[in-house]
């Protein structure tokens, strides 16, 4: 039998980084090496000449103009909720509302669902490994509405404790609002699973894509999810957009949560009527270039191929840690067998941020810190961790400097 | 410290010390340097209400008024912070508080490292020189308020 084997070409990293301008620079007086991905990735050409041809040639605001910037602006505009909706695999484009960022979105659901449909003894599921943007809201909705917040333990490898969940469900249970990827550990969680069994015990489920979006191949009617949010600027697209996934009916039995323009039908005085959906969430002018601007990332992405991405990298995670290990005293935090391209770890007898500084120094940007997730930090009983993430622009080589710049750093700070 | 220079001296005398370094890995070396040799605080001073707060490190900070005078004492758990904090005890432990309160410390910009000071966030170093400045104030006020005894 003759078997053809076709193995995908691998990326061409270096022409890759050539489509990304800001990694010509350097940074004290060395060529920037940006780690820094989980934070917010780097722009690709062709999202910086979305912007300047938008505000070169387009700029109108959108929906209600009669001219012809106008309607170009509103088709491109809508085009990009059309991308989207393609690209997480929603039934139709009315399920997606253009916010600011991912916190927005969780905000609006808080705000909107949340203040309809929680009432007093109601019961929220979260986790220990949220970001506080998944934390906040639910907090501040639970006090208001004298409910409370349940809380996922995770293990020493930083996973979840799905035992410990499913305890956790129970008739009082309305919402459980999960990270899909960890951003301070990379555990990548098993959001089907965690949706099927909320929704057997009657509740909903959102998910925080901030992390998985530009990763994993995502599928929101797959997954099963009733809300799923993401931002724009870690997908290698423009900051303060974001995106908030609502199921349909739910979206349309949920009150409005800003009121202005967009979002109307008709305001009288005695009574105003909203807007249909999407529109009836993206109250005021939106940020029509940034939006038009996040379709280009998606398209890099697309072009570039997300599974040929998401191999590269796998293995500049498994490089990563392998060389890192080697480093004495050095610990990773957060080991679990399913994770994205993010390394969070300590060095004994060092601060973090010493760390960060001293990295700096040689052009190589990392995050130190809590990874706005205290509530992480403190079960791993550490003020923060050093934190090394990669977009497909990084390279082996540049893991080889981070390992020397650290090594150089545990050499000055013993 | 030395008593004899004043602050606009001291801060001179770094500046020149920093001048010699010609990579940023030897200036951060130097503080680092700086940082380990800072006298250790007394842990009893290691509590809340001395604590300088960032997001990232944190600091503790404590003075005492002789004779008209200020000394500091203090403490972080990251290093580098020490070393810059080491610097800022150097220029003005042993001042007045009229002296502290009127000091600009340029020196800091002159050697590159405004950055620690912008990062309000990210470390104390921007609070405690405020702090520093309020305990000045402070002794200030107390001292121009007449004594009852």
């Amino acid at each position: 039998m003759n078997v053809s084997l076709t193995i995908p070409k691998p990326l061409d990293i270096a022409a890759i980084r050539q489509e990304f301008p800001i990694l010509k620079r350097e940074v004290k007086g060395r060529p920037l090496i940006y780690l820094d991905n989980a934070a917010t990735s780097q722009k690709p050409r062709q999202v910086i000449e979305a912007l300047v041809h938008y505000y070169s040639n387009q700029n109108a605001n959108i929906h209600r103009g009669i001219h012809s910037l106008a309607e170009e602006a509103t088709a491109a505009y809508e085009l990009s909720r059309d991308t989207v909706q393609s690209f997480i695999g929603a039934r139709s484009r009315e399920e997606i509302i253009f916010t600011k960022g991912t916190t927005e979105s969780i905000n609006l659901v808080a705000y909107a669902w949340g203040r309809k449909n929680i009432t007093a003894g109601d019961e929220i599921i979260i986790s220990t490994m949220e970001h506080h943007s998944n934390i906040v809201p639910w907090q501040l909705l639970c006090e208001e509405k004298n409910a409370s917040l349940k809380i996922i333990p995770v293990s020493d490898a930083g996973e979840l404790l799905m035992d410990e969940y499913e305890k956790m469900l129970g008739p009082k249970t309305r919402l459980v609002s999960i990270v899909h990827v960890s951003n301070a550990l990379g555990t990548v969680n098993p959001v089907r699973k965690i949706t099927a069994l909320a929704h057997a015990a009657g509740a909903l489920v959102m998910v925080d894509g901030a992390q998985s979006a530009v990763h994993l191949d995502i599928d929101v009617q797959d997954m099963d999810c009733d809300f799923f949010a993401f931002s724009a600027h870690k997908l290698y697209g423009p900051t303060g957009v974001g995106v908030l996934y609502g199921r349909k009916e739910i979206l349309e039995s949920m009150p409005p949560f800003q009121g202005g323009g967009e979002m109307i039908r008709e305001v009288h005085f005695e009574k105003t009527t909203f807007n249909d959906l999407p529109y009836k969430f993206e109250a005021g002018t939106p940020n029509i270039g940034d939006v038009i601007a996040f379709r280009s990332a998606i398209e890099f992405i697309r072009s570039t191929g997300k599974e040929k991405i998401r191999r590269h990298e796998q293995n500049l995670l498994e490089y990563a840690q392998q060389e890192l290990s080697k480093i004495p005293g050095l610990t990773i935090i957060g080991q679990a067998k399913e994770k994205v391209s993010v390394v969070s770890f300590i060095l004994a007898g060092t601060h973090p941020q010493d760390i960060g500084i001293l990295l700096d120094n040689r052009g190589i940007a990392v995050r130190t810190g809590h990874h706005c997730a205290q509530p992480l930090m403190d079960r791993f009983c550490i003020p923060g961790t050093a934190r090394a993430s990669f977009a497909v622009y990084n390279t082996l080589h540049e893991i080889d400097e981070l390992v020397k710049g650290l090594q150089r750093a545990v050499k000055i700070l013993a | 410290m030395n008593p004899d220079l004043s602050i606009a001296e001291t801060e001179k005398e770094i500046i020149e010390e920093f001048a010699l370094f010609d990579s940023w890995d030897d200036k951060y070396e130097y503080i680092i340097d700086l940082g380990k040799k800072l006298p250790v605080l007394d842990p009893k001073y290691k509590k809340d209400e001395n604590r300088v707060r960032g997001c990232q490190s944190s600091v503790w900070l404590v003075a005492d008024y002789e004779k008209g005078k200020l000394y500091y004492y203090a403490d972080s758990d990251a290093v580098i912070v020490k070393g810059l904090i080491s610097m800022l005890i150097r220029v003005l432990s042993g001042k007045t508080p009229d002296e502290i309160i009127e000091a600009k410390l340029d020196f800091i910009k002159e050697i590159g490292m405004t950055t620690h000071l912008a990062q309000t966030r990210s470390n104390g170093l921007l609070n405690m020189v405020k702090q520093m400045k309020h305990y000045a104030l402070a002794y200030k006020i107390k001292d121009s308020v007449p004594s009852k005894n």
